[in-house]
């Protein structure tokens, strides 16, 4: 039923650092490599050689710019470019599940993934309309929502070593910007990281309580005015005696000629 | 939000045919026989019609028995089946009246609450969604009521009812425009709590995922078309409501009626054209779109 579960026994979620992701979109493809190749439809691409290349993720990276503003007539700071993986969040209250006509969309009670069962799903795209994040795709060749799974064939998976059992975009991230556990459990490493971190929800306002959590950019340091090659430059003689001395002041008195 | 040909269809066709069922139902008119069946005949042409259009845009049309099963928590679900049982309970009423000559009341009033009921549940469609703010508003589902309640009006001949309503429906529309073009900003998403990068500083999309276009893009950030928007919205209030209330006005002969109906009609696709061109999806956001 696209009922919500009034309570799940566990909130398993994503919690990503933009303080550490350097934007490799490793996460994306090994995503989609993963759900590729395992549950449910293939994501599949169209044209996927030609300048109009499209296709379905499950999770994309966007690049930001933000400007820091002018603060007391002194000049902005730097502005700063911060990469920012998305994925679906699984929400606490999922606008996506409950607009789904078939049953397909469903929340599970045991943990909170966000799933669709492909074979109920007629492709009428309700659910990525109700969805503020951009999560689900509707993938053209196969007709069905297509979204992230928390790799729930990977997660619970006994078949694969205890370290590969996360899902594909955190066992791969290279800077170790995404981070996956119960965030239901306030002594789980996730749960410390948000709360020593100060997690934040995407579109609060939306009402849609995310499971997942983002990591805010760290306060980027004030360097000092500082020349690693000043020792080098400074002026060796200051005080020239005999030829070059009399050379200084030569050319010193030469039009132009510095002083 | 994508205006899909599909979806535009449907909701001005079925709208009109359940809107011209619902003043069938409550009697208004009453015809028998060969009339009947005529106004039967036009009217399930809208209803159906519309109906099958919206599944033109499946991507498993096969599989689209299924949406009748969530209606205690979907619209879309309580949609399909307010529109069937409607469909089926006036099939028996139209049946009546044409072949037996003889109208079931009941069954009418029960047609003609179904017909109200399925154009409410479709609105609440669009209504539902926070995401877009333009459709999260009750003047969503007061139009869809007042517009198919009219253009039911104009092809059933109540030209009485159907002239104080056009002009309703007419004004109400350029109130939502207008109220529309600031609930974006009104609605508090902006890409600082997108990304909740606000307060570091200004936000701007310096690289999107992907070199080409995806899915996303094509269903929710539609900018090029609201270039004549403007136009667009003197057009669908000039064929819609102006037209048809001015030729009522001089003429009540029947073709007179044919024109104002046929007017409306346009200026009704025009105006759920930009019912969906002009929506602005919150997911643009996070591509620095609208």
């Amino acid at each position: 039923m696209t009922q919500l579960p009034t309570s799940t026994n566990k909130k398993l979620g994503l919690v990503i650092d933009l303080d550490t992701c350097v934007g490799c979109h490793a996460c994306v493809i090994s995503c989609k490599g993963w759900n590729t190749e395992n549950y449910g439809a293939p994501l599949s691409d169209q044209d996927a050689y030609s300048a109009a290349a499209s296709g379905t993720f499950l999770n994309r990276v966007h690049s930001y710019e933000v400007q820091p503003p002018m603060l007391n007539d002194q000049p902005a700071a730097p502005a700063q470019l911060i990469h920012f993986p998305k994925s679906c969040l699984h929400c606490d209250d999922a606008p996506c599940v409950t607009v789904c006509p078939t049953g397909a969309s469903y929340k599970r009670t045991e943990d909170g993934i966000v799933l669709v069962n492909e074979q109920d799903c007629i492709g009428c795209g309700l659910c990525a309309w109700a969805c503020p994040y951009g999560a689900r795709e509707l993938d053209a060749k196969e007709g069905v929502m297509k979204k992230c799974t928390l790799c729930v064939d990977r997660i619970y998976n006994e078949n694969l070593p205890e370290e590969d059992r996360q899902p594909a975009c955190v066992r791969t991230c290279p800077s170790n910007a995404r981070h996956f556990g119960d965030l239901a459990d306030p002594e789980s490493d996730v749960s410390i990281l948000v709360a020593e971190r100060g997690g934040f929800d995407l579109m609060p306002e939306q009402g849609t309580k995310p499971t997942n959590k983002y990591l805010p950019p760290r306060p980027k340091d004030v360097e000092p005015e500082y020349d690693i090659l000043a020792p080098y430059l400074a002026p060796i003689a200051s005080d020239g005696k005999g030829f070059v001395n009399w050379l200084d002041k030569a050319l010193s008195a030469l039009p132009g000629g510095a002083k | 939000m994508h205006p899909a040909p599909s979806v535009i269809a449907f909701t001005t066709f079925s709208g009109l045919g359940f809107g011209l069922l619902f003043w069938l139902g409550i009697g208004m008119p009453a015809p028998t026989g060969w009339a009947a069946f005529v106004y039967f005949t036009i009217a399930y042409l809208g209803a159906v019609g519309g109906l099958l259009a919206s599944t033109f845009h499946l991507g498993r049309p096969e599989r689209a028995i299924k949406a009748f099963s969530q209606w205690k928590s979907s619209w879309l679900s309580r949609e399909g089946i307010c529109a069937v049982v409607t469909l089926l309970v006036m099939a028996i009423y139209g049946a009546g009246l044409v072949f037996l000559g003889t109208r079931f009341t009941v069954l009418g009033w029960l047609g003609a609450i179904g017909a109200l009921g399925t154009v409410f549940t479709t609105s609440m469609i669009y209504a539902q969604l926070k995401t877009v703010p333009r459709w999260h508003h009750w003047t969503t589902v007061a139009l869809f009521l007042l517009l198919s309640l009219a253009g039911g009006a104009l092809l059933s001949g109540n030209v009485r009812v159907a002239l104080p309503l056009l002009v309703i429906a007419g004004a109400l529309q350029a109130f939502a425009w207008f109220h529309g073009d600031g609930r974006f900003m009104a609605s508090g998403t902006t890409m600082a709590s997108a990304t909740g990068l606000g307060h570091i500083g200004r936000v701007t999309a310096f690289e999107p995922p992907h070199t080409g276009t995806n899915y996303l893009m094509r269903e929710f950030i539609h900018e090029v078309g609201r270039k004549h928007a403007m136009q667009l919205r003197i057009l669908a209030l000039g064929l819609g409501f102006v037209l048809p209330v001015l030729l009522l006005l001089v003429s009540a002969s029947l073709w007179i009626a044919v024109l104002a109906a046929i007017s409306h009609v346009f200026g009704i696709l025009a105006l759920r054209w930009l019912f969906f061109a002009q929506a602005e999806h919150v997911v643009g956001l996070y591509y620095g779109k609208r």
